[in-house]
């Protein structure tokens, strides 16, 4: 049987009469139910996990590309001469805003987290850490670098790309990764309709042959069957999806401690992705079923 | 004048008698040196028939002779190996399912086993062409209450299948068969599973049918059956015997 949307979408059709040829089969339709409501309930998470991701990447990006940290690791009398000449240099260079030395307090809130918050910093040989706010366009790394090595030999220039691209790669492939696996529950679900489409169909051979005796066509035998699985289909993803929006709600809201975690939810135009995956499992469950019905009804022709 | 299902009883004999008059000019189901293997073997060789409109054949022959899988040609379910088989002067090989489907409600058959969909009440069953081929039932309930009547099934007709007895199943599917007023009627060992005097009800139906205009083709091994009809209606007894198809003997 060949694939064609105009005679597939005629099968949606409400037809009571055709509806009532095929009898109700439990185990398909509770196999079919269960599996749309498992795979929509997925499908909300790996698209949160995808968004969440996504907005991670983004945020990285943005905020982390126009700053950058110069550290003056210098002999102890030697850290506040380095560090004023590094912030004059600073201060001359295009394509810098501001440049700000960090104080005592905001370096030991920065080791905080690792070391505790009674860290003797006074007593420790801590390089000084000057934060620089930069243009959209940026400045020229290499020339400060030079210029800097005269002015300030202990100031070391990080302008986080090292670390930044990785975090941002990690992010956007976790994003590809929420992408995949919507894919993958996608196919897995026309994997598991067309097992139970499968299963109704030889279950009712009987019924096909009473069927074609009568003069029915090969669309009207399989419109019977469409109709029924993309039905449940739809009602198990709007359970799924019902069920996976109430979920992300159950997990706590965020902050900054959980990080990224507790940003699995879903925000603005994510919403029409969301109410879009019941009738997008409806869909997945006709086209499967519209394919094992006519390979089915060509076997038993 | 009588309404059984789409039948009008009058107009169909009128019907009946021009064709009778003008045999020749169209035919119901054309078999041409037709043969068909299954398996390996030749089941049916060399057939040749024509059946004329408003004709009632019997096709007898020893069980496992190939009675059944000669209908099943006549009616598009199976396609012969070789030959053609032309179904209301459309051969049957150039058509796909959905063709043959179409053609089909042309063709109305009453097996020995009787398949109904047990899950759908008798009535629903006998109106089951009406509802495939799209037709609106509404108007025909008159109809189907009528034909349902015809067939002594009126009392059942909120049965389901499996609760009726031998004799209303092939009265149930006779009345499935016609309710569409095909141009002829295809039977498989319609008696095999019913006592005499069902059967002799049966035939009563089968012969107005084709009194009505209708062409019959009966699938049987009981003589009794067709000596019962010969009394009644001119027919002609065929008998497929070492796979090819003969005219059976006067003694019939």
């Amino acid at each position: 049987m060949k694939f064609d949307f105009r005679s597939t979408a005629q099968m949606l059709r409400f037809d009571e009469k055709a509806d009532r040829v095929v009898p109700p089969t439990g185990f398909t339709a509770r196999l079919t139910l269960f599996s749309a409501f498992a795979m929509a309930f997925l499908a909300v998470f790996a698209l949160a996990l995808s968004m969440a991701a996504g907005r991670v990447a983004e945020r990285w990006g943005e905020e982390l590309a126009q700053s950058s940290t110069l550290r003056i690791s210098a002999p102890a009398g030697e850290v506040a001469a380095q560090t004023d000449a590094a912030l004059r240099v600073l201060r001359t260079t295009p394509g810098i805003i501001d440049a700000r030395a960090l104080t005592l307090e905001e370096q030991r809130a920065l080791l905080a987290p690792w070391f505790g918050d009674d860290l003797p910093i006074d007593d420790l040989p801590l390089p000084q850490l000057i934060d620089i706010s930069e243009t959209e366009d940026g400045f020229d790394a290499a020339g400060l670098r030079l210029r800097l090595a005269a002015e300030a030999p202990g100031a070391v220039l990080d302008d986080h790309a090292r670390w930044r691209q990785p975090l941002i790669e990690a992010a956007t492939r976790l994003r590809v990764l929420g992408w995949a696996s919507i894919l993958l529950i996608t196919a897995a679900t026309a994997a598991m309709v067309t097992l139970a489409a499968n299963a109704a169909l030889a279950a009712n051979a009987q019924v096909i042959a009473v069927l074609r005796l009568v003069g029915a066509k090969d669309t009207y035998i399989a419109s019977a069957f469409v109709r029924r699985f993309a039905l449940r289909a739809l009602t198990g993803g709007a359970f799924g999806t019902l069920t996976g929006i109430i979920a992300l709600f159950v997990i706590p809201s965020s902050s900054d401690a959980a990080g990224f975690l507790t940003g699995l939810t879903i925000q603005g135009v994510g919403w029409v992705w969301v109410v879009l995956i019941p009738p997008l499992t409806g869909l997945v469950a006709l086209i499967a079923t519209r394919f094992a019905a006519g390979r089915v009804l060509e076997e038993l022709a | 004048m009588c309404c059984l299902g789409r039948i009008e009883t009058g107009t169909m004999l009128r019907h009946n008698s021009a064709e009778r008059g003008g045999r020749g000019k169209t035919t119901v189901i054309e078999l041409e040196n037709v043969a068909y293997s299954y398996g390996g073997g030749e089941l049916l060789t060399d057939i040749t028939l024509t059946v004329q409109p408003g004709s009632f054949h019997f096709l007898t022959g020893p069980s496992g002779s190939g009675k059944t899988t000669f209908l099943k040609l006549c009616y598009g379910a199976l396609q012969a190996t070789s030959g053609h088989v032309r179904l209301f002067n459309r051969d049957v090989r150039g058509l796909g399912r959905d063709d043959v489907a179409v053609l089909r409600r042309k063709v109305g058959v009453v097996h020995q086993d009787c398949q109904f969909l047990d899950h759908l009440p008798v009535e629903e069953n006998v109106a089951l062409p009406l509802a495939v081929s799209g037709q609106d039932a509404g108007g025909d309930d008159a109809n189907l209450k009528e034909l349902l009547a015809w067939v002594g099934l009126t009392a059942r007709a909120d049965a389901l299948p499996p609760e009726l007895s031998g004799g209303e199943r092939q009265r149930a599917a006779l009345a499935r068969a016609v309710i569409m007023s095909p141009e002829v009627i295809l039977a498989d060992e319609p008696t095999g599973n019913i006592d005499w005097e069902m059967s002799q009800r049966l035939l009563t139906l089968l012969v107005e049918l084709n009194r009505m205009g209708k062409t019959i083709l009966v699938a049987t091994h009981d003589l009794g059956l067709i000596r019962a009809a010969k009394a009644q209606v001119q027919t002609r007894v065929l008998r497929i015997s070492n796979r090819r198809l003969q005219t059976a003997g006067a003694d019939l």
